[in-house]
C-alpha cells in the first residue's frame, strides 16, 4: 500500500533533480528556469500527498496559489529573458556582467 | 501489490526519468519537451491522490499555457547549442555530491514509518474536489484569491511592458497632439495676385 512517506520520497529526489538542473545548466538561462518549475512541481507533490492523507483541502488550495504565482513568475522570467537575449545576443549566466556588482 | 502501487511506482519512474531528461538534454526544446511529460506524469499522479481539479488545471495552465510559451521562448531565441554545452558536465561532481545529499538525506527523514498516516476514508461517490475547493477559495480565501489575482494582472503588465519595443519610424499620429492643435502656427494668409490675362486690376 503507497503511504504518504512514497509520495514525499518521490518530491524530494525530483526537489533533488531540480537542484542538479541548477548546478548543470549554468549557461543556459532557459533550462535553468525549467528546474525550478521541477522543484515547484516537487513542492506541490508533497502538499497534495499531505492534503489527501490528512483529509484537508486547504493543502490543495495552496497548490492551487503555487500554480499561480509559478505561472506569473514564469512569464516575467521568459519577458526578461527574451529583453536580455534582445542587448546581448546571450542567454549565458556568466555574460550577464553589465552591472558589474 | 495492488493497481494503484503499480500506477504509482509506473507513474513515479515516467516522472522521474522524464525530469532527469529535462536537466541533461542537450536541445532546449528536448528539454521543454520532457517537462511537458514530467507535468503530464505529475497529474496522473495528482488525480491519484484524489485532487482531480488541480490535476486537470496542472494539464491545461501549465501544459497548454506556460510550457507554450516555454517552447516559443527557446524556438525564437537563436542559442548556439554547442557553445552552450561546452563544459556542461564540468560540475557533475559538485552538482552530483549536493543533490545526492540532499536526497539520500531526505529520503533518511521521510522513510521508515515516521510519516505514518493511514490512508484516508474513502470519500462518497458524490464527493466533489472541484465543489469542495470552490466552496473553500470563495469563502476562507477569497482575499488571498484576489490577490493571485492582481498578480496575475501585473505579471500581464510586467511582461509586456519589458518587451514592449517602440519603433522610431512608425506613422501613426498621437490623436492627443492633433486634437491640442489650433490654427495658430499652421495657417498663413496669403495675399495672391491673380494670374489670368484677361483680369484687369480695378484701380487700372
Amino acid at each position: 500500500m503507497i503511504g504518504v512517506n512514497h509520495y514525499l520520497i518521490l518530491g524530494s529526489i525530483l526537489f533533488a533533480i531540480g537542484v542538479l538542473g541548477i548546478f548543470l545548466n549554468r549557461k543556459n538561462l532557459i533550462v535553468l528556469l525549467m528546474a525550478i518549475e521541477l522543484m515547484l512541481l516537487a513542492v506541490n507533490l508533497n502538499f497534495i500527498a499531505f492534503s489527501h492523507f490528512l483529509n484537508d483541502t486547504a493543502g490543495q488550495v495552496f497548490v492551487f496559489f503555487i500554480l499561480t504565482v509559478a505561472a506569473a513568475e514564469s512569464a516575467i522570467g521568459l519577458a526578461i529573458l527574451v529583453v536580455l537575449f534582445r542587448n546581448t545576443r546571450s542567454i549565458n549566466v556568466q555574460d550577464l556582467d553589465k552591472l558589474k556588482g | 501489490m495492488d493497481f494503484a502501487s503499480l500506477v504509482f511506482y509506473f507513474l513515479a519512474a515516467i516522472l522521474l526519468l522524464a525530469g532527469l531528461r529535462v536537466v541533461t538534454a542537450k536541445n532546449p526544446v528536448h528539454s521543454a519537451l520532457a517537462l511537458v511529460l514530467t507535468f503530464f506524469t505529475a497529474a496522473g499522479l495528482w488525480i491519484l491522490l484524489e485532487a482531480e481539479f488541480l490535476a486537470i488545471a496542472l494539464i491545461l495552465v501549465y501544459v497548454g499555457a506556460v510550457m507554450v510559451l516555454f517552447i516559443f521562448v527557446v524556438m525564437m531565441l537563436d542559442i548556439n547549442i554547442e557553445e552552450m554545452r561546452k563544459g556542461f558536465w564540468d560540475h557533475l561532481p559538485l552538482a552530483g555530491l549536493v543533490a545526492g545529499l540532499m536526497a539520500v538525506e531526505m529520503v533518511m527523514v521521510l522513510g521508515g514509518d515516521r510519516f505514518g498516516l493511514s490512508a484516508p476514508t474513502a470519500k462518497p461517490a458524490s464527493y466533489s474536489n472541484t465543489r469542495e475547493l470552490g466552496l473553500l477559495l470563495y469563502t476562507d480565501y477569497v482575499y488571498a484569491f484576489e490577490l493571485a489575482a492582481v498578480i496575475l494582472l501585473v505579471a500581464i503588465v510586467a511582461a509586456i511592458a519589458l518587451t514592449l519595443r517602440r519603433n522610431p519610424n512608425r506613422k501613426n499620429i498621437d490623436p492627443g497632439w492633433q486634437s491640442r492643435q489650433t490654427a495658430k502656427g499652421h495657417i498663413r494668409m496669403v495675399n495672391l495676385k491673380p494670374q489670368h490675362p484677361e483680369y484687369k486690376e480695378a484701380d487700372e
